[in-house]
């Protein structure tokens, strides 16, 4: 019998698992309501930034996103809730972000936007808007498969002077209050996001990079294959939460 | 150096470790009063009349909702002339003036501010007759718990 | 991030009846930089904020604002004017390094 239960227990999930809850519900009332205030959102600047930027004509191919992809209302429903997913052309993994900066590149031969450039984060919120309520689904078998379990290793191993793994905070301790905040599940549902600490929006990258500094861990470069991989097994993660992008957090 | 004063600097050093470098650059109060006199000038400011919205509580002092809001007619005769803001303990208190007019309509400006830590923040409407009002509410600005790569 | 900023949006009722008094809500992308601020390399960020913004309608100033550090980034504002006659809601800014915006919005009144 003892036995049993033991055998039981372990089979169970573990005592701080929880049922996937947005991050917006961990913030004040004051960016629960920006969030939901389409004009004041001040992450929607960036989309309309995005707006223009899918209309104009770059690179040596001189074409623009609307070019190939007419109306993203159409063209773009339910990407972005799709990805980060295996890219055969490619031949890894990518997100949001590295679809649009291979396009850019291959596409329009325009040179690479850097990391969180105004027009790339623009064009993240606006490719992200038709999506808005879908829920998360992402494709993690197959040739995904391997950076999908990269990145479930990453988020449970410890990093950094804290020597803290993202489950530490986000799964033991998600609701509980640090300071003045109350701790995230850390879902990836807001991305990109306009971050009260940034002054501007910014991409998950981002945010996850000043997860590593937070732990004091050394911080991986923009586009790295690991912060592909977290965000693939965060995508997975969150699966069924609807995608707000572009939202709003702390 | 004084013992005592090297005492003082070693708790406030021990207490930083904990913050993030925003939250140890508190501003000592300033006083309003001139900034106060430079946009109203000597009428002394009576209290009452403007209404000032802020949370209790604000969770990131970069943006703070703010509403002013005066129960005025907002006709020629009798109408609101100016809306003034101040923090106390922001490096620079006035934060904004706005003029307003019988064609504003109504005497209510929103707005977003930024105030450096928790702190007193006054604000003043000077009306058509020249008179001035004041109100002043206490916010909690509270801190980020995470390191971020802007607060290095 | 140092890409020029002239994003905005103005939001006015198309249509109000006269004497109605309607909102005028208005977001600016501007990095309002208080000059207060190091860079990652601790050089000092020079002060760069939008210092005034005026509205008109209709002909006739309904807002004028002096604004400081104290301002958030990417400034909103909601404010009032009561509707006359059809006619364009203007709004113009300047900020520390010269670079001047403006919108406009037109309401019919009936």
């Amino acid at each position: 019998m003892r036995i049993l239960a033991l055998s039981l227990a372990l089979l169970a999930a573990p005592a701080w698992s929880q049922s996937p809850r947005s991050g917006l519900e961990f913030q004040g009332e004051d960016i629960r309501r920006l969030q939901g205030d389409d004009f004041a959102n001040p992450a929607m600047l960036w989309a309309e930034r995005g707006a223009a930027a899918w209309q104009r004509k770059q690179g040596a191919a001189n074409t623009s996103c609307a070019d190939c992809h007419g109306a993203v209302e159409q063209s773009m429903r339910g990407v972005a809730a799709r990805l980060p997913a295996w890219d055969a052309r490619l031949g890894r993994v990518s997100t949001l972000e590295g679809r649009i900066t291979a396009c850019i590149t291959r596409e329009q031969r325009a040179a690479e936007p850097a990391p969180e450039s105004h027009d790339l984060v623009g064009l993240l919120a606006y490719v992200a808007l038709p999506s808005r309520g879908m829920p998360l689904r992402v494709d993690v078998a197959g040739p995904a498969q391997a950076s999908f379990e990269r990145g479930r290793e990453l988020y449970a191993k410890r990093i950094g002077q804290m020597n803290l793994a993202c489950t530490h905070c986000h799964d033991r301790q998600a609701g509980k209050t640090l300071l003045a905040e109350k701790i995230s599940q850390g879902q990836p549902t807001a991305w990109p996001a306009y971050r009260m600490e940034w002054q501007a929006a910014g991409t998950l990258e981002r945010r996850l990079r000043a997860c590593f500094l937070g732990v004091r861990a050394e911080m991986p470069n923009y586009r790295d294959d690991d912060l592909v991989a977290l965000q693939l097994y965060l995508a997975w993660r969150a699966q069924g939460l609807p995608l707000e992008a572009p939202g709003v957090r702390r | 150096m004084k013992r005592r004063h090297f005492l003082q600097l070693g708790g406030i050093g021990l207490a930083s470790t904990a913050l993030p470098l925003h939250a140890q650059q508190l501003m000592p109060a300033q006083d309003l009063a001139p900034l106060i006199r430079a946009v109203v000038g000597d009428a002394a400011p009576k209290s009452g009349r403007i209404r000032i919205t802020l949370p209790q509580l604000a969770e990131n002092g970069n943006s703070v909702p703010l509403e002013l809001n005066v129960d005025s007619p907002m006709t020629e005769a009798e109408h609101v002339r100016s809306l003034h803001v101040f923090a106390e303990r922001n490096p620079r208190p006035l934060i904004a003036s706005f003029h307003l007019g019988p064609h504003a309509g109504r005497a209510r400006v929103t707005t977003r501010i930024r105030l450096a830590g928790s702190q007193r923040v006054v604000a003043i409407a000077v009306l058509s007759d020249g008179s001035a009002w004041s109100n002043e509410v206490e916010v909690v600005v509270t801190s980020a718990a995470c390191l971020d790569e802007m607060s290095l | 991030m140092t890409e020029a900023v002239n994003v905005g949006r103005l939001r006015v009722p198309p249509r109000a009846k006269r004497g109605e008094v309607v909102e005028i809500r208005l977001l600016l992308q501007h990095p309002m930089e208080n000059g207060f601020r190091r860079d990652t390399l601790g050089r000092s960020v020079p002060r760069n904020i939008i210092h005034r913004l005026v509205a008109h309608y209709d002909g006739r100033e309904i807002l004028r604002a002096e604004l400081g550090t104290g301002m958030a980034a990417n400034p909103y504002f909601a404010f009032f004017t009561r509707a006359g006659a059809s006619g364009e809601v203007i709004i113009e800014w300047e900020d520390d390094l010269g670079v001047k915006g403006s919108l406009r919005a037109p309401i019919e009144v009936s």
